[in-house]
């Protein structure tokens, strides 16, 4: 008899996921599906709004990366002032947002690589959850744990000393930002008396490094054939090909790395991206318009920026690329855990950037903002930690926001994690009837890897667990769990 | 004695702004009255590296609206040994941010969680007439024992709250 297998919450993964599978009458999966059954309809919320508000409110969307969302949405409006489009402001207006995002970055991908990630790859996918945990790790590696916590707390001190304060930070205004970087605030960075400093971040992003890939080393088949599938690859690029978070033209490039997105103007983005409504989920599927909804799929984040950067504009970021480019021969690198690796790289980018900023003296200038004339729409991207944010706004006569568009990272990656499902649906669900402990986390393992915010996906709030069904045929349920 | 008051929330969701209300309360108190020791943050939600920040203080409380059907506020004694491993990282609780402390830096502060029962939830900001009530309630309490407060009389907490766990 046909079968069916769902699983919901995924654990440690910022949102709420089932995922279903069905198993024919021979027992061999035949569909996956990862499901988002949380709606919050933001764009309709802050409809009305002024567009003043929008960098503040939006950042409500996630208490996990609400800077993206707050720098996204500050350069969309910065269209709507007449601010330029990402590159019209002041030195000190665009040095300290850029701070602000790298330490968002830094924050961010600290947290999934140490809390998330570090878990399985220490104590195995198969391990006791009771020790499969950051206080696991606590108890195995107390050094990877400490440099885990410290890591994420250097993150945040920037960002709240770029944005004003941690909650509901106000950094970003239309045209600018509202204050610069004191010699007093730089300093807390530099002289690592109140915490580690910048340097030690550096140091421990390589230890960090040399950490993955010794496992690596140790465990190759797991790494590089663990929910690997080919795709296309999707991000913003500097106009010189350089890695950029912040700015930059689209660049997409297929399987095999042919340029399939020629370094298009973010701001016409709606002639390339496409967003497919599917039934069985909130989330959208952004498509490239050119390949179709069932060929245009793209991956974003990491491992994709990885793919579509020539190169990265910091010195020892760039050996660590040179090395990730090198492993697949100077092609797209398809192999999903690899996304650990392109993110541990991108975490050194953050910190060597944020120690360049720190010794810029444009950071403590006093001109913050431009003006302009009013435009009646915005358009804002940038590289947040998941992967291309768009925010996109149209305004009236009145400034009220009339039109909101919100296409996140991880709406970006729906169609890669289904099929990250799918792969390892097969490898390891094919022929069971029961859902184990281990096959559990597999599945939560491939999704993981995205690093998904089903929260910002979907614009649900709420704590957002895992569960897998399996199902038969007939739509039976066979079998359960959820962790 | 180094206190700490630390309140999370998100105050884009009305009463889920409690606990960041109740500590700019404590802050303008302890100010207007030059109380010595007692430090305050806040945040939308606690996460690792508050194992980090608290490890220096003696007494923490972290400051949180409540859902349950509680009297006005309660006061729960916090133990790393409560701990619960969250699947998300949206929502790390006092006992595993306590807990991590004590893994990590073998720091285990008295630690108390003050939860102030909510009733509004929607995307606005402003807390609600009921539970600004109780919001009050908890101010007024903390107003009165937090001048003589110290190691030797932690007991008066019990005195503030009909809502007092110390297990």
């Amino acid at each position: 008899m046909p079968k069916k297998i769902t699983i919901e919450p995924v654990t440690r993964v910022e949102g709420h996921g089932k995922v279903t599978i069905h198993l024919d009458d021979n027992m061999n999966v035949v569909q996956s599906r990862l499901h988002i059954v949380e709606f919050r309809g933001f764009e309709r919320f802050i409809q009305g709004r002024p567009y003043w508000e929008a960098p503040v409110l939006v950042q409500r969307l996630c208490g996990i990366c609400p800077v993206s969302h707050h720098l996204a949405a500050a350069k969309a409006i910065d269209m709507l002032v007449g601010a330029g489009n990402g590159e019209g402001l002041t030195a000190t207006g665009e040095k300290m947002r850029r701070l602000m995002h790298y330490g968002q970055i830094f924050q961010s991908h600290s947290l999934h690589f140490f809390h998330l990630v570090s878990p399985d790859l220490l104590f195995g996918i198969d391990a006791d959850p009771s020790v499969r945990n950051i206080i696991g790790v606590a108890m195995e590696n107390k050094d990877l744990a400490v440099q885990g916590v410290m890591m994420r707390k250097f993150g945040q001190e920037i960002i709240e000393a770029t944005a004003g304060k941690k909650i509901h930070g106000t950094g970003a205004i239309p045209g600018g930002i509202n204050k610069n970087l004191s010699i007093a605030e730089r300093n807390r960075f530099l002289d690592g008396k109140a915490f580690p400093n910048v340097d030690q971040m550096i140091e421990w992003s390589l230890g960090a490094l040399d950490f993955f890939k010794d496992y690596h080393k140790k465990n190759k088949d797991l790494i590089d054939n663990f929910a690997a599938f080919p795709s296309s690859h999707l991000s913003l690029v500097r106009k010189d090909g350089a890695l950029d978070l912040y700015h930059g033209v689209l660049r997409a490039v297929d399987a095999e790395g042919k340029v399939i997105l020629h370094d298009v103007d973010y701001r016409d983005y709606l002639d390339s991206i496409g967003e497919e409504v599917r039934s069985w989920t909130y989330m959208k599927f952004p498509y490239l318009k050119k390949y179709g909804k069932k060929n245009g799929w793209y991956r974003v984040g990491p491992l994709a920026r990885m793919n579509t950067a020539d190169f990265i504009p910091s010195p020892l970021a760039q050996k660590e690329f040179e090395q990730f480019r090198a492993y697949t021969h100077g092609k797209p690198n398809n192999m999903s855990m690899h996304m650990h690796w392109a993110r541990l790289i991108e975490i050194l980018h953050a910190a060597e950037m944020m120690k360049e900023l720190l010794h810029d003296p444009d950071l403590q200038g006093e001109d913050l903002v431009v003006t302009g004339s009013r435009q009646f729409e915005g358009i804002g991207l940038l590289e947040a930690p998941r992967g291309t944010l768009f925010h996109h706004y149209r305004i009236n006569e009145q400034d009220q926001i009339t039109m909101a568009n919100l296409i996140v990272s991880t709406t970006n990656n729906n169609e890669p994690m289904n099929r990250a499902v799918a792969s390892v649906a097969k490898d390891y669900l094919t022929g069971q009837e029961k859902i184990t402990e281990g096959m559990l986390n597999a599945v939560e393992v491939a999704i993981r890897a995205y690093d998904p915010c089903l929260s910002c996906a979907t614009h649900a709030l709420g704590k957002m667990p895992l569960e897998i069904t399996l199902l038969d045929s007939k739509d039976q349920i066979l079998d359960k769990k959820r962790n | 004695m180094k206190i700490l008051f630390y309140g999370y929330g998100n105050p884009g969701r009305q009463d889920d702004g409690l606990g960041i209300a109740f500590v700019e309360e404590m802050e303008k108190f302890v100010r207007e009255n030059n109380l010595p020791g007692i430090s305050f943050d806040s945040n939308y939600q606690l996460n690792i590296e508050d194992a980090d920040t608290i490890k220096d203080y003696d007494m923490v409380f972290f400051c949180d609206a409540s859902q349950e059907d509680i009297d006005e506020y309660c006061i729960t004694k916090i133990s790393p040994s409560d701990s619960h491993i969250e699947f998300t990282m949206h929502a790390v609780s006092p006992s595993f941010v306590l807990d991590l402390c004590q893994k990590i830096y073998g720091k285990n502060p008295d630690t108390r969680l003050i939860h102030i029962r909510g009733f509004a939830w929607n995307f606005m900001e402003g807390i609600s007439e009921r539970a600004l009530k109780n919001l009050d309630s908890a101010v007024s309490a903390f107003r009165q024992v937090l001048p003589d407060f110290s190691e030797n009389n932690i007991s008066v907490l019990e005195n503030i709250s009909s809502c007092y766990f110390d297990k």
